[in-house]
């Protein structure tokens, strides 16, 4: 297990320091800490700066991270083969670049987000969870669309098929879905949906993520069909630990099917 | 050395090698030669364990290649290519190697030296020119002192001086008892490194020997001719 933590802590210290010296990450964390900013001066109050947040980070954050990291990946395939070709197993070479690329990322997303505030302040402490809330949810979509990227950029030799596929996804979970969900919804409108409509909602991060925060919000208006019907289901706090816990569960599915990727692949 | 029994390689329908069986002995130059597209580079990651066998079985000093990485230890590689995370500086990637490896004793940076490549070491590797990233490319194969070093096309992108240097590096090391992989398409380079030849033709071993042996089956004065002799008459 040492021997495991020293080769992945090795890969994540000389990794991070190329990723975060490059300009997109750096753009990244200035586009956010702008965006903050601006909207705590001009956008009326902390928890409005909040919510309209809330909507370029479920938008954002998949993008970022999934272009980001299958251009990342691609363009570290040499470097990947050279990494391999030492005596390290794939496993902990794995974890090292999963944890290189997610960390940088989830960092910069999270000072750009809360640096304004803590400068700034906030005018009710309760705003406090609501940012901390945020910004746990953005981390976890980042290792989300990170893992997804691995998964996309293992399995896929071409580089553009590999870029189309990481902005299909995205596409699928931040735009499509709920449209998809919604013409079913009206089509199937003589049968009762609740459950499946819980199952569909369960089988899209950005979902969950977007019904997470808006339940810490209270605003249900704006959940959309798929988190109205949730929270009439579980209400409060009890839907708030399944909806975490199912997002806890769709970061670990794509990185496994990452490993599972990577120990089996033809370099 | 290295034992190479019945090697198979697929990749969908297509058989990238065939069949392949090697012998590279101890402390000698093997170069492998052969067409575009002959199975060179997939035949070294295999040794290097990127790439699984379809069939057959690798031995490298002894131990059979089974998912192990240790063996790994004792091998030097130099990439065909050399493209590294570009915002790392030279320097950083040597350091990350010998973190990875966690090798004690000091490491063999006469390559540094020789390359005058020091100066070039703190900049990131991105601004570095392709036969300067090739230069840091060959430091890291010898930086360790491994007992086998496998070289893929180590000389392509070198200018002349930078080309003598590491032929001689080479040469050097042999003399020190180490072993080699190397492929070229430089056939005057091979000649004056290599002791054994295997030729590689549509996933097959074609002829393997001594350099002499190659010359005299062929008929012909150098290598060049020798492999142009043997690919024609495969083709006939």
């Amino acid at each position: 297990m040492s021997v495991l933590g020293g080769v992945t802590a090795k890969v994540v210290k000389y990794e991070l320091s190329d990723v975060v010296r490059s300009r997109w990450l750096v753009g990244y964390a200035l586009f956010f800490l702008l965006a903050t900013e601006a909207l705590l001066r001009f956008g009326g109050g902390g928890t409005k700066a909040l919510l309209s947040l809330m909507n370029v980070v479920l938008l954002l954050v998949p993008l970022v991270s999934a272009v980001f990291g299958t251009m990342y990946l691609y363009n570290a395939r040499e470097f990947t083969e050279l990494l391999l070709a030492q005596p390290v197993r794939r496993d902990q070479l794995y974890a090292g670049l999963y944890l290189g690329l997610a960390l940088p990322l989830a960092a910069g997303f999270a000072a750009g987000i809360a640096a304004p505030f803590l400068v700034h302040g906030v005018d009710d402490p309760r705003q406090w969870r609501l940012l901390a809330a945020l910004v746990l949810t953005g981390v976890a979509l980042t290792c989300v669309f990170v893992a997804m990227a691995f998964v996309i950029a293992i399995r896929s030799e071409d580089r553009v098929r590999g870029l189309g596929a990481a902005v299909g996804v995205w596409l699928l979970f931040s735009l499509l879905y709920d449209g998809i969900v919604l013409l079913a919804v009206l089509l199937l409108a003589d049968y009762p949906l609740e459950r499946p409509l819980l199952a569909l909602m369960l089988a899209n991060p950005v979902d969950l993520a977007r019904v997470l925060l808006l339940m810490q919000f209270d605003v249900s208006a704006l959940m959309g069909y798929t988190g109205a019907v949730f929270e009439r289901f579980f209400g409060g706090a009890g839907g708030i630990a399944v909806a975490a816990a199912a997002l806890a569960a769709w970061v670990a599915a794509p990185v496994v099917l990452g490993l599972r990727a990577f120990r089996d692949r033809d370099f | 050395m290295i034992e190479i029994d019945g090697l198979v390689k697929r990749y969908g329908t297509q058989r990238v090698l065939d069949g392949v069986d090697l012998r590279v002995r101890r402390g000698r130059v093997t170069a492998i030669v052969g067409p575009n597209g002959a199975g060179k580079t997939t035949l070294i990651k295999m040794i290097l364990g990127l790439a699984r066998p379809g069939g057959g079985r690798i031995v490298v000093d002894g131990e059979v290649l089974d998912g192990g990485v240790d063996y790994r230890a004792r091998i030097g590689y130099m990439p065909q290519i050399a493209r590294f995370p570009e915002n790392l500086s030279g320097g950083e990637l040597l350091a990350l190697l010998q973190d990875l490896r966690g090798s004690e004793g000091p490491v063999d940076e006469e390559l540094i030296d020789r390359f005058a490549l020091a100066p070039q070491l703190d900049k990131p590797l991105r601004t570095l020119s392709g036969g300067t990233r090739q230069k840091v490319n060959a430091v890291m194969a010898f930086l360790f002192r491994p007992d086998l070093l496998i070289l893929d096309e180590p000389t392509a992108g070198l200018d002349p001086v930078a080309s003598s240097v590491l032929k001689d590096k080479i040469l050097a090391e042999r003399a020190a008892g180490r072993t080699f992989v190397l492929t070229s398409h430089i056939m005057s380079e091979l000649e004056e490194l290599a002791d054994d030849v295997v030729f590689l033709l549509d996933g097959k071993v074609r002829f393997a020997g001594p350099l002499g042996d190659l010359k005299r089956t062929t008929r012909q004065v150098n290598l060049e001719r020798a492999i142009a002799q043997m690919m024609t008459q495969e083709a006939a």
